[in-house]
Parts: structure tokens; C-alpha cells; sequence
């Protein structure tokens, strides 16, 4: 099972750390984790996307929680949440395949932000889903490089 | 105006701290300038590791936090067994280091060790001071998350600097625990199945842990089971919650525990679990671990329940507050149908009681009988760590909380020791019997030095065996006698090493000094040292393999060893 935390730590130097090493030392295995300022200075946020069973999920919800900088942790996976990633990706491109990619970006609505005689950069954003849907349609072209975020996500409605 | 080091300095003694157990080096001394203008007592260990495990003494004989000092670098990294011990066993600890200048730190400078990250895993939580005006919060944060919910150790790094520069100081803000979110009470609603589990049970057995002690509740657990009459089992670190010369005592459970209390553990169809962890020591293999039993788990710190075993209902809870709400219930004595498990156990406990009688080479267990016998429960029990440990929780009955004292979870060599002079300096007046093997013994015996100048009350009395018996009992019965590097050659002669301290010793070579040499020890005003040499072929049992059952306990009962698995119940 992929599960998504939300925690809300308190803007400390080392809690990223702490909050790694807690993951290495119980042996929890980390998809991706995005820190990021918030609303608030004193506090920051963090998208924790985690891979286990029922009971090492449960397990990371509560030993996150013990630690002396976590607030809050939300484990936001079945509730209704806006999610994004960002991904920057150098595609091949020569004079025959330009017009293609840039036709398959605007589909996606991906951008294109920068051109190289023989590449092009592509900026995607987007859930998951369509991040690999735009990596699998750039393949055949050649991808050159590519660096991604991790995830950040966010509650619906409400509040 | 105040500085850093007096401000530490006062905040100890305002939290009414009596005793700082410590090492100097450079980057804290100007930290000792003002300790010793100061009412602080200050404690010289012999080595900063000495000095962990005597505040860790300190804490588990008096319940209130531990306090170690040392400097940065080697002396903070000195200090990690001590604290990691701490971590482990859940105790209060504060330990205070001194880090490098602040404008010098990642530079490698020298004595310069990262010691918030390397103590990371092994403490609740840590701070490296970064300005000034942050010291009261951090010194009351890391109190308030050493002392409440479940304890642990908590180390604050503080840069030289720190020490020296003056500021008004005052709370910047609040303690950062307050803005933790709480979860919602689900006690009202879990507890009336609770309690009609427990009644219902025919054959309910307690597990009492180490929470118990922690929470104060062995008043609370005595009256439980006065009511009930259900009988109660202790890990380790549960050792004196209850009673053990009590008549529903049956003792150590798990690999070392005693026959009848696993053969309980086995066999019962409810299981209330106070203050525990279900450590692999305590469940051998989790899967069968009480697989009869519906498990009731009670503690304070929610990520253990369900960490280790499935169990069918946990509460969150201070182990005292839910003793207390049950014995707010009426009628308990109504349950008479557990009469038959009560009998079934005391046939158990005839059954397959412990060797008492010894005969050949000194035995290990007689010395620690011999000592129980004549020095009662009314001492502070030490154990350092190996087969002398599992013999003293095997054969020496502790009627009272923190009167047992080893380490549990961490399994430290050396603890034993300074954890002795710690508990001396705790609860002064009072004896501490020390039971050290002598390879326990040789890792911290610089701090005789410190039991001597303070004239401490500690019996140190070495198991001697001339081997590192607890790797030599695995070697023996796992490794086919494969002996490797457990042996240790006769040396030091460990009665001249207690003449070199000025220490009164004696050595006992046969049973018919026994009784004499602990009568010798005992009347010693102040501390004194027995070095018993007991015979090295002796194991400890029961024995249940790791990962093992019940079913499969190696042991001895009536005069004859079994050492394929427990066969007849």
C-alpha cells in the first residue's frame, strides 16, 4: 500500500534529519519526501509518501508522532486531496521530431522552457498519474535527463 | 544578568536536582567555573560513561531524573552507551554537553563530534543550543519530555560561548509540547469491555512491566490482585512491581523466565499487559507468543501498541490511572471461576521449581540465594548485565519498585557498577547489593574509586566464573561447545584490585565460606568487595532459544536437565 502523510513539524534545524533517520532506523521505506516552508515561519510541512503494509503504516503515523518536532501528522491518503509534482525533463529533439513533442506537450499541458539545438526541456506538473503518462509519451524521443520533486498535497474543500 | 552556565546551573537546582554526575574537558569548563561556586553537587565519575550509567542509577532508584556533564567530543561520545541505555529501559536522563565555540562548529575542530546526530536514535530528543535566548525553553522542554509520558533521555549541546555571555533570560515561548496535537480519549469507551473481559477470563494472567514502575502503580497492581487473585508474571524490567514473595507471584517470564510463569503465559486465556513492550526476550517467537489469550495492552506510549504483537484491545494510558479506574469497580471478588488456573499453577510451581540445592563447585544461583537470604528486600538490588543477571532475577525475590535496577533493554556490560554508586547517591542510607560477573565488572571498575571516596554503601560481589558466561552458555548450547573468545585468563586477582582502591575484599573459592563471606560484606560500614568463584559449566535455565516457544524450553526440574525441549506439562 502507497500511503501520503501530511506533518507538520516545527521549523527546527535537524527535524528533517530526525524525521529521515526515523525512517532508516525502523526500517520504513520512503517514496519521496518534500520539505517546504509554510503559511507560518515557525512551522514546516512535509509530504511523506510511504510504502507498507497496514501495520508499518501504522507504525510510521505513530512513531512520527512521538517525535518532540512533529505538531501534526495527517495521514491524507483516503481523504479528497489536491496533489502535485513537478518534473523537469530533457527530451532529443532534431528539426524532424520537434513539432511531435511540442504537440504531445500541449496535450499534457506541459510547457516548453527551454530549446537546445538537438533538446528541449519540458516542464510538467501534475498528479502522479500524469507525470508517468507524459514520461511514457516522451520516451521514444530519447530522455536525456530529468529531475523530479516529490510529491506535495493538500485537503479539499473544508476549512 | 545571568550566563548560560549559571542559568543551567540554577534551573537544575530549581528543579530541586540534589546530585550532576560528570567529566571536565575544555569546551565545558567554563561551565565548572560557576559549578563550583554553585550548591550543585558535583560527582567526579572516573570515566564519562561511568558517569551515564550512575545518573541512570540515580534515576531508576529515585524515579527523578539522572543529570550527566561532560565535555564535547570524546567526552559527549563517552556518554552514549549510558544514554542509549536509558532510551532503551525508558529512564529520565538529562545529559548536558559542551560543544566546540559556536563559530567553530564543522570545522573538525578539536574535540569536535556531531553529537546531537550521533545521539539521535538513542534519545527522546536533542537540541543544539544556537543562541542564548533559547536556553530557558530548551532546559524546560527537555525536562518537561524527559519526565512525562513514557521517560527517556534528552541531551542539550551547548557551544563554549554560551557558557560565558550574559543575557536577561525568560521563557521566549512556550514549550513546544503544547502545540502538539492531542488524540481524542477513547479510555471511557474501551474500558467497560476491558473490565468485562477480565472478569469473564478463566484463566487471566498480568504481565507487569517496567511502566508499572515508571507510573508508580505497584500499590495500585497489589490491590488488583488482592481482589482478583489473578496471578501476575514480570519482564525484567517489571521486576519488583509486584511483590515476589506474594503467593500469585510466579516471576520472571520470557527466554531466562521461570518455568511456571512462561507455562502461564502459554496456557492463559486472557493476558493484561501493564507498561510493557513485548521485547523478543520477553515473546520468543511473536507468532506464538499467549497465542490462547485475548491480549489486553496498557501503555503510556501509543506507538507500542501493536508495534510488536497483534493484540486484540490496547489503550493509551498511564498505567496508574488505569489501575485506578479499575479498582474503582465493585464486586471483583465475584469471579471464583479462576480457582481451577490458580491450582493448575501452584502444581506448576511444585513441579518445576528452580534448583535450590547445590552440590559439586560453587553454583552462581547459591550465591545469590545466600545473599537474598541475609540481606532481605530491604537493599537496592544491582545487576550488571550477562548470566548473573538472569540468575539474580531468577533467584533473588525484590518485594518493591526501583529496588531492582539493571539494564534491561539495552543489555550494557558495565552498567552495573556506576549504576550502583548512582543508586547510592540517590537513596543514601540504604544498602546496594552489586551482582557483576567479572567481565561486566572489568569494563567500568574505575569508578571503585568513587564508591570509595564517598565511603558509598555498594556490595560489589563478582560472579566470577573466569569467563564471559553468558557468550559461553550460546557457544556451549548453540555453537556445540565451539568456545571462541568467551574465556578470561585469572587476572587481575580482583581482592588486590580492591586493596589497591582500599577497599575491604575477601575471596570464596568453596560453599562453606558463602554464608560468612556475604555476612562479611553486609557488615562492612561502607563498601566492600566478595569475588566468589563459581563454576564456569553452569547454565542458566529455562532457557528458551530465540525465536523459541514454551513448548521448546530447555531446563531442569527435579534433579534432572533437559536440554531438548520442554516435554511434559
Amino acid at each position: 500500500m502507497r500511503h501520503t502523510f501530511a506533518v507538520l513539524v516545527e521549523n527546527n534545524p535537524g527535524v528533517l534529519s530526525k524525521v529521515a533517520g526515523l525512517f532508516s532506523r525502523r526500517g520504513f521505506n520512503i517514496e519521496s519526501l518534500v520539505v517546504s516552508e509554510t503559511e507560518d515561519p515557525s512551522a514546516s510541512r512535509m509530504t511523506i509518501v510511504v510504502e507498507g503494509d497496514a501495520r508499518v503504516l501504522e507504525q510510521v503515523g505513530k512513531q512520527l508522532n512521538k517525535q518532540v518536532d512533529v505538531i501534526k501528522v495527517n495521514d491524507i491518503t483516503n481523504e479528497e486531496t489536491v496533489s502535485r509534482q513537478l518534473s523537469l525533463i530533457r527530451v532529443a529533439a532534431d528539426q524532424n521530431t520537434r513539432q511531435e513533442i511540442l504537440q504531445i506537450t500541449e496535450i499534457f499541458r506541459c510547457r516548453v522552457v527551454d530549446i537546445g539545438r538537438k533538446s528541449l526541456i519540458v516542464e510538467a506538473t501534475g498528479d502522479e498519474a500524469k507525470i508517468q503518462a507524459v514520461i511514457r509519451s516522451l520516451k521514444p524521443f530519447g530522455i536525456l535527463e530529468m529531475a523530479r520533486t516529490g510529491q506535495v498535497a493538500m485537503l479539499r474543500g473544508a476549512k | 544578568m545571568k550566563n548560560g552556565a549559571q542559568y543551567i546551573i540554577d534551573f537544575l537546582l530549581k528543579k530541586n536536582v540534589e546530585v550532576v554526575f560528570g567529566y571536565p574537558g575544555g569546551q565545558i569548563l567554563n561551565f565548572y567555573e560557576f559549578l563550583g561556586r554553585s550548591a550543585l553537587r558535583h560527582i567526579l565519575a572516573r570515566h564519562e560513561q561511568g558517569a551515564a550509567h550512575a545518573a541512570c542509577g540515580y534515576a531508576r532508584a529515585t524515579g527523578r531524573p539522572g543529570v550527566c556533564v561532560a565535555t564535547s567530543g570524546p567526552g559527549a561520545t563517552n556518554l552514549v552507551t549510558g544514554i542509549a541505555d536509558a532510551c532503551l529501559d525508558s529512564i529520565p536522563l538529562l545529559a548536558i554537553t559542551g560543544q566546540v565555540h559556536l563559530r567553530d562548529i564543522g570545522k573538525d575542530s578539536f574535540q569536535e563530534a556531531d553529537i546531537t546526530g550521533i545521539v539521535t536514535p538513542v534519545t527522546k530528543h536533542s537540541y543544539l543550543l544556537e543562541n542564548l535566548e533559547q536556553l530557558p525553553s530548551v532546559l524546560d522542554e527537555a525536562w518537561q519530555v524527559a519526565t512525562t509520558g513514557r521517560p527517556g533521555p534528552v541531551l542539550i549541546d551547548v557551544p563554549k560561548n554560551f557558557f560565558l555571555e550574559e543575557q536577561e533570560m525568560r521563557l521566549t515561548h512556550q514549550p513546544l509540547l503544547t502545540r502538539k496535537t492531542k488524540k481524542p480519549d477513547q479510555t471511557e469507551e474501551m474500558l467497560p469491555l476491558i473490565i468485562a473481559k477480565i472478569r469473564k477470563a478463566r484463566q487471566p494472567l498480568i504481565l507487569a512491566g517496567g511502566g508499572l514502575i515508571a507510573a508508580d502503580a505497584c500499590r495500585q497492581l497489589a490491590e488488583l490482585v488482592a481482589l482478583t487473585g489473578i496471578p501476575v508474571v514480570n519482564t525484567l524490567m517489571g521486576k519488583g512491581a509486584y511483590p515476589e514473595e506474594q503467593p500469585q507471584a510466579l516471576g520472571l517470564v520470557g527466554m531466562h523466565g521461570l518455568a511456571p510463569a512462561n507455562l502461564a503465559l502459554n496456557d492463559c486465556d486472557l493476558l493484561l499487559c501493564l507498561g510493557t513492550r513485548f521485547s523478543d526476550r520477553v515473546t520468543g517467537n511473536r507468532r506464538n507468543f499467549a497465542n490462547q489469550a485475548c491480549i489486553i495492552h496498557v501503555d503510556i506510549d501509543g506507538a507500542e501498541l501493536r508495534k510488536n504483537v497483534d493484540v486484540q484491545y490496547t489503550l493509551q494510558m498511564d498505567a496508574a490511572a488505569f489501575l485506578d479506574r479499575l479498582l474503582r469497580e465493585k464486586d471483583w471478588r465475584k469471579n471464583r471461576g479462576i480457582t481451577t488456573w490458580q491450582k493448575r499453577i501452584r502444581q506448576w510451581r511444585q513441579d518445576y521449581d528452580l534448583p535450590r540445592r547445590f552440590t559439586g563447585p560453587l553454583k552462581p544461583q547459591e550465591v545469590i540465594q545466600e545473599a537474598a537470604r541475609q540481606a532481605g528486600s530491604e537493599v537496592i538490588v544491582v545487576a550488571d548485565v550477562g548470566q548473573h543477571q538472569m540468575f539474580t532475577a531468577q533467584y533473588y525475590p525484590v518485594s518493591r519498585g526501583r529496588c531492582f535496577l539493571t539494564s534491561g533493554g539495552l543489555g550494557a556490560m558495565g552498567f552495573g557498577l556506576p549504576a550502583a554508586m548512582g543508586a547510592a547517591f540517590g537513596r543514601p542510607g540504604e544498602t546496594v547489593l552489586l551482582f557483576v560477573g567479572d567481565g561486566g565488572f572489568q569494563m567500568t571498575s574505575q569508578e571503585l574509586a568513587v564508591i570509595r571516596e564517598f565511603n558509598l554503601p555498594v556490595k560489589v560481589l563478582i560472579i566470577n566464573n573466569g569467563k564471559l558466561g553468558m557468550i559461553r552458555q550460546w557457544q556451549d548450547v548453540i555453537f556445540e561447545r565451539h568456545f571462541v573468545a568467551s574465556d578470561l585468563p585469572d587476572c587481575p586477582d580482583f581482592v588486590k584490585l580492591a586493596a589497591a582502591y582500599d577497599l575491604p575484599a575477601r575471596r570464596v573459592t568453596v560453599r562453606e565460606e558463602l554464608a560468612d563471606a556475604v555476612a562479611f560484606a553486609l557488615a562492612v560500614e561502607g563498601p566492600a568487595l566478595v569475588d566468589f568463584r563459581v563454576d564456569p559449566e553452569e547454565l542458566v535455565l529455562p532457557f528458551i532459544l530465540p525465536g523459541g516457544t514454551p513448548a521448546e524450553m530447555l531446563g531442569r526440574w527435579r534433579g534432572e536437565t533437559h536440554l531438548r525441549g520442554f516435554s511434559g506439562k
